[in-house]
């Protein structure tokens, strides 16, 4: 396993020009082509403004205005999570050709489906840039440096689900159906478009019982850290919780990877 | 040094049954039977207990036919698939044209694609830089390089795929039943190509059908048969005994067939009045089918006379259904007429794969004025030579009364292959030979290659 785990560094060429080709291919043949990737972290920005300041007014804390701003800095993280996972559940067996016919790590297909979606999220970045500079919001640098860790410890993260979920699917492929469903419940469960300090007493900082189970949820802690880097003002409170979350990540991508290694054999007689 | 070692290399593939494949995760995990439900309930061995070596820039043909494990032996040497038990051991860079061109992406242009195709086979980015326009000219798609790969023809696409694997310059190169790909030409680039890589000392492993290719271009030749070894060495030997192997089969399956429609056909009441049967089947016809194309198998007939069995056969064999072009034949007929009978005429007609009637007479047509037909019989019509070109052929057997009331008419029950070394095309071979004058000069190759 580790053997193959360090082969993967000599196929970086493949995973740098295959990230590129699907970057590439993704809006070939739009009019707009590569703006896309600007325009829809965009649009859903707009759309989820416009549902939250205006048909379900007042429905939030003063502390998280301007609101969209607040959104969108777990959105535009939770959008690079969520496609990965939901494209890596496929990418096993829509690559199927490339499996059985040609020698080739078949676990280089999620890592670059992982990897394309980072791209676009940081082409959202930019987007977010440009609204953090409209609504003149301070940030503070020492923050900011943080922000590459945060990056790194979802993308681990990322990585390992996409590892195990695309093993699986060869084997059940109703899990790409679960998996939607799964999404959608899993964004509602982190403080995305909602603040986790609403599950926290103002004054003595005591969680409730749903705050609790929402620590559970690792993705509550990457959203956290991105809100207090990019969006609040004042320390990085939840640092210790993300660095928890980047040790337990090894650990579950290591595991992810295990199971990659042991069912690898059977892709290509099963996609 | 050798290339490729293959010791008691087996695969098994898994099937499994319905229940499994339509278990999902949720059911598995309820029943706690994911473990198990991730085994096999079936196995089928697709490559049993093959060994053979290849040493280091020879070339191995690999033949059999379809479903005797040949493309798996390819994936196992190629490392795409593990083998189950026994090992599989390749020394230096493989390349396998098994499927050309699998991994272009449709969206992106031929130039992206040959780069990220290039760098799938194992070239660095500059690598495939160098040899870029090799490439492109190989594959003859100078003007649309540029192109998105969806806009390609199938032949334009494998033409390219089959220029970037064989530019990976592999020590070991495994080729799969490529050759049908482009043009005459293209082809002839291809074998050229082919015998570069042998004189720079390459290993090539050869899985096709085209046997000519395999004695001409071969070093050696490993038949495969039902995933196992049948036999490994002097191409011409092998594939001769691989050819004999494949019309001892072919006659098994004729036997089979013929023995079916006769079956499906003996069903029919030997007492029935013929006229219950004839209607549909006007004398006319039944003396000649004028349209073979929706001439079916069939038997009818009265029966006053029965033809008990057919059998074709050449030379000392009793019955076969695979005969050489230019081998004598005989139909042998046999029949039986319970009581005596004086007018009958003994017919056939043989037919080849498209209906076209290639041959056709009775003993009424030849002059033969029928006496006394009584209890067993047996007519023999013997083709000295059968100057028939290569094909499937059925025959047509009858016995009936000069005015074409049939006793027994047995339509297309029969069926036998001509087989020959010579490939020329029609329905009827004339003895015939070439004379050249002088100033014209051939020379005439080994009548096997």
């Amino acid at each position: 396993m580790l053997r193959n785990l360090a082969r993967l560094g000599r196929y970086r060429g493949l995973i740098q020009s295959l990230v590129a080709r699907e970057l590439k291919a993704r809006y070939r043949g739009s009019v707009l082509g590569f703006f896309w990737s600007f325009f829809n972290p965009l649009l859903l920005l707009l759309v989820y403004t416009f549902v939250f300041t205006y048909v379900m007014l007042g429905a939030h804390d003063k502390r998280i205005e301007p609101y969209a701003l607040f959104m969108f800095c777990g959105i535009l993280p939770w959008t690079w999570f969520s496609s990965s996972l939901a494209e890596a559940a496929g990418v096993l067996i829509a690559g199927g050709n490339l499996i059985k016919k040609v020698l080739f790590p078949a676990e280089i297909l999620p890592i670059v489906t992982v990897l394309a979606n980072m791209v676009h999220y940081f082409f959202g970045l930019v987007i977010l840039a440009g609204f953090l500079i409209w609504y003149q919001r301070p940030l503070n640098f020492s923050e900011l440096a943080l922000f590459p860790v945060v990056v790194l410890v979802q993308l681990i993260l990322t990585t390992s689900f996409a590892l195990l979920l695309s093993a699986l699917t060869v084997h059940f492929r109703d899990i790409r159906d679960i998996l939607s469903n799964l999404l959608t419940f899993w964004f509602f469960a982190t403080p995305i478009i909602y603040p986790y300090f609403m599950f926290q007493d103002s004054l003595t900082g005591q969680e409730t019982w749903q705050g609790q189970l929402l620590k559970l949820n690792p993705f509550t802690h990457l959203a956290i850290t991105y809100q207090e880097i990019l969006f609040f003002n004042g320390p990085v409170g939840h640092l210790k919780w993300l660095l928890v979350l980047g040790v337990i990540s090894i650990g579950f991508f290591l595991f992810a990877y295990w199971v990659f290694d042991r069912l690898r054999d059977t892709f290509a007689e099963e996609v | 040094m050798n290339a490729i070692e293959v010791v008691h290399a087996s695969k098994v593939y898994r099937r499994f049954s319905h229940k499994r494949q339509f278990a999902t995760l949720k059911s598995a995990l309820l029943r706690g039977s994911l473990i198990r439900d991730l085994k096999p309930d079936e196995t089928f061995t697709a490559v049993r207990d093959v060994s053979f070596t290849v040493p280091a820039g020879r070339t191995l043909g690999v033949i059999g036919r379809n479903g005797s494990g040949k493309s798996t032996m390819l994936k196992l040497v190629a490392g795409i698939t593990k083998p189950t038990s026994g090992s599989v051991t390749v020394n230096g860079r493989v390349s396998a044209l098994i499927e050309l061109g699998a991994g272009f992406h449709p969206e992106i242009s031929g130039r992206e694609n040959v780069f990220i195709n290039g760098i799938m086979l194992g070239l660095s980015k500059r690598e495939v830089a160098k040899r870029f326009d090799e490439i492109v000219e190989f594959a003859e798609l100078k003007d649309f390089i540029d192109a998105p790969v969806k806009t390609y023809s199938s032949g334009m696409y494998m033409r390219l795929g089959f220029a970037v694997a064989i530019h990976v310059d592999p020590d070991v190169l495994l080729v799969d039943e490529v050759l049908a790909v482009g043009d005459e030409g293209f082809t002839h680039k291809c074998l050229d190509k082919f015998a570069e890589f042998k004189r720079r000392g390459r290993t090539i492993l050869l899985v096709t059908h085209a046997l000519p290719m395999v004695e001409r271009f071969c070093d050696e030749a490993l038949w495969l048969d039902h995933g196992e070894k049948k036999g490994m060495g002097d191409p011409k030997r092998i594939v001769g005994a691989y050819v004999t192997a494949v019309e001892a089969s072919e006659e098994e399956q004729l036997a089979a067939g013929d023995a079916r429609a006769q079956e499906s056909t003996a069903m029919v009441s030997p007492d029935e009045p013929a006229s219950a049967v004839l209607p549909d089947h006007p004398v006319e016809s039944a003396v000649a089918p004028s349209n073979m194309f929706h001439a079916a198998e069939g038997r009818w007939g009265s029966r006053e006379v029965e033809i008990t069995d057919v059998s074709l056969s050449s030379g000392d064999s009793d019955r076969g259904h695979v005969f050489q072009s230019g081998a004598p034949l005989d139909i042998r007929i046999r029949m039986r007429a319970p009581l005596p009978i004086d007018d009958f005429v003994v017919g056939l007609g043989l037919f080849n794969a498209e209906g076209v009637c290639c041959y056709g007479t009775n003993t009424n047509l030849e002059n033969y004025r029928s006496e006394r037909l009584q209890g067993d019989a047996e007519v023999t019509f013997r083709i000295d030579s059968l100057d028939l070109v290569e094909g499937t052929y059925k025959v047509d057997v009858a016995v009936h009364k000069l005015d074409g009331y049939p006793y027994d008419y047995h339509r297309l029950l029969y069926t036998f292959r001509v087989k020959s070394r010579t490939k020329d095309v029609g329905i009827y071979r004339p003895p015939h030979a070439w004379h050249f004058s002088e100033g014209i000069t051939l020379t005439r190759a080994s009548s096997d290659a």
